[in-house]
């Protein structure tokens, strides 16, 4: 209990336990290259740049799935919500014919981003209408968006010729990425919602206790439609940039970026049975990511090592996890 | 004294069983009525009748002077009564503030875009627990964190503070260890004086004679009789709680 002394001084260091890790990792990095190549790993402009873009793509499938997972449920569908947002946006620029500026590219923009949203509204039904577990009925709507995605771009990349869809992939406004910059303002519009909105206080009570909120005449079914819209949003919002950064949509854009964009959620802090985790947490979790994954091939690891790097980190982090539970006496 | 609610032969059938045959009680402001009852006797279908959880199949509720049979759970929370269930339906990980205010939170505008007001809620909630006798070490920690006494106290707070007229308690000592059920106790007085009406559910003879102002027992669905604790004893509160069988 809280007249611990030993709890309360490790309280806000295991709080803080991903910030200690990210920070461990890049002077970790930084040690080995300025002991193997005599050379910075972390203040060159590219590397930056280049973590903090990877960062991104993970950010964008994870800030809507922190929500939905702090509200106690699992969106897995995100990463073919992705897919299917890149190839509907190129299919839709394909369409307009070749350099037909920007307000075409903003039309197939809303076009991939309305695709997402039916995924979306699919999952808010399943779960919230027919009370369809969310692992079962997003895992459903995964294949769904999957097939869809496939179908409808004939089972190929459908590659586009758009220097204006190019440039927001691959542009940067004050030398920082578009992508980074348009993750970094749904990080905030999310971090807003989740902790100053009367819809993050409800998604955090739901998270806790579904009857807390229904009792308290809070319309569930509504708020859990609108929290996999969102998820759907924000990953369909990662799609539009991987069809910018690539100059073309594939149906497995999300795919690779699904179990990192998992990962960094509970890396940063959020709890499978509901009720936690922030977004701050979560970017962190997807920095660290991505560190580990630039970190091992500017390393000349094999890149495969970055699979089973990630794995340990996500044990590393349910342990803490637990171990923090125990130690400062908190009931899960 | 005025009266609070009436209930008026209410009767619920499920199926082909009638849970509920004929039950009719007053409650008065600022009086405890226990409603006491073996398991399966109809109490807890009775107080859904009352929050409106249920759709009574016969008979009426009036509250307040207003008909309240027919209109929705919320609808009568906004006419003042306000249920504490057992589980006390707490976000556990929420702090005492944002739970009393679960529903209903008040916002602020910075530059036109609203955020929740957590400290404002945090400091309103302390002051209602005080208010109650209940002094809460940390505003800002998780409810989780709180002894059960001072989570019904919460549970009590948001009652209080939404200023209901009629408070429907199921069991509230139920889960308590003993100084924690006195302090129930204690905060089920100040509610009476403040004039609010309550009704409770309990089939803990102790916890009746301590708290009620009038016994109504149930028994397989109907009134099996009424008393007030100075009129009776737990032996004849256990014999009609037993029903016709006797």
């Amino acid at each position: 209990m809280s007249t611990n002394t030993g709890a309360s001084i490790l309280k806000p260091l295991f709080s803080a336990w991903s910030w200690i890790f990210l920070i461990g990792i890049l002077a970790f990095f930084e040690l080995y290259a300025r002991a193997e190549t005599g050379q910075t790993f972390l203040f060159r402009i590219y590397n930056m740049q280049s973590i903090a873009i990877a960062a991104s793509q993970i950010l964008l499938l994870a800030l809507g799935l922190t929500l939905v997972i702090v509200a106690g449920q699992i969106d897995l569908s995100i990463g073919f919500t992705t897919g299917l947002s890149a190839v509907v946006m190129a299919l839709v620029v394909r369409a307009m014919g070749p350099d037909t500026g920007w307000g075409a590219v903003i039309m197939a923009m809303m076009v991939g981003i309305f695709a997402a949203v039916v995924v979306g509204l699919l999952n808010g039904w399943l779960v919230a209408i027919l009370n369809v577990p969310s692992f079962i009925g997003t895992l459903g709507t995964y294949g769904i968006a999957r097939g869809g995605a496939l179908i409808v771009a004939g089972g190929a990349t459908v590659s586009i010729r758009s220097d204006e869809a190019r440039s927001f992939g691959n542009g940067d406004i004050l030398g920082i990425p578009v992508p980074v910059v348009v993750a970094g303002l749904l990080a905030l519009a999310c971090h807003y919602l989740l902790t100053h909105t009367r819809f993050g206080v409800h998604t955090y009570a739901l998270g806790a206790n579904r009857a807390s909120v229904e009792r308290a005449g809070v319309n569930v079914k509504r708020h859990l439609i609108w929290l996999f819209i969102i998820s759907a949003v924000t990953a369909g919002v990662g799609g539009l940039v991987y069809t910018g950064r690539f100059s073309a949509g594939a149906a497995n854009a999300g795919e690779p970026i699904l179990l990192y964009a998992v990962a960094a959620v509970f890396i940063g802090g959020a709890s499978l049975t509901g009720g936690q985790g922030t977004i701050t947490g979560t970017v962190i979790g997807a920095f660290i990511i991505a560190v580990i994954q630039f970190g091992l091939v500017f390393s000349g690891l094999p890149p495969y090592w970055q699979f089973v790097a990630v794995g340990l980190v996500i044990i590393v982090a349910v342990l803490v996890d637990q171990s923090k539970d125990k130690l400062t006496g908190a009931q899960s | 004294m005025t009266t609070v609610l009436e209930a008026r032969g209410l009767k619920k059938r499920f199926g082909g069983n009638e849970a509920v045959k004929d039950v009719s009680f007053v409650v008065e402001a600022g009086e405890c009525v226990v409603l006491a009852g073996d398991n399966g006797a109809g109490k807890s279908t009775v107080i859904k009748m009352i929050s409106a959880v249920y759709t009574p199949t016969d008979g009426v509720v009036h509250f307040d002077g207003q008909l309240l049979t027919g209109q929705s759970p919320n609808a009568v929370r906004e006419a003042g009564i306000e249920t504490i269930y057992q589980d006390l339906a707490l976000a556990d990980n929420l702090d005492p503030g944002l739970n009393l205010y679960l529903g209903r939170e008040t916002t602020h505008r910075i530059l036109g875009i609203p955020f929740v007001a957590t400290t404002e809620m945090r400091e309103r909630a302390a002051e209602v627990l005080k208010g109650l006798g209940i002094a809460i070490p940390d505003p800002s920690a998780p409810v989780r964190d709180l002894s059960g006494g001072q989570r019904q106290a919460i549970a009590i707070a948001r009652a209080i503070h939404w200023q209901a007229k009629l408070v429907i308690m199921d069991e509230p000592t139920a889960a308590l260890g003993v100084p924690e059920q006195r302090e129930v106790m204690a905060l089920i007085e100040r509610l009476k004086s403040k004039g609010v009406g309550i009704i409770l559910i309990s089939h803990n003879l102790p916890d009746i004679f301590a708290a009620a102002d009038r016994i109504i027992v149930l028994a397989r669905g109907v009134v099996a009789g009424e008393r007030r604790p100075s009129e009776t004893n737990d032996e004849e509160i256990v014999r009609m709680m037993m029903g016709a069988t006797l």
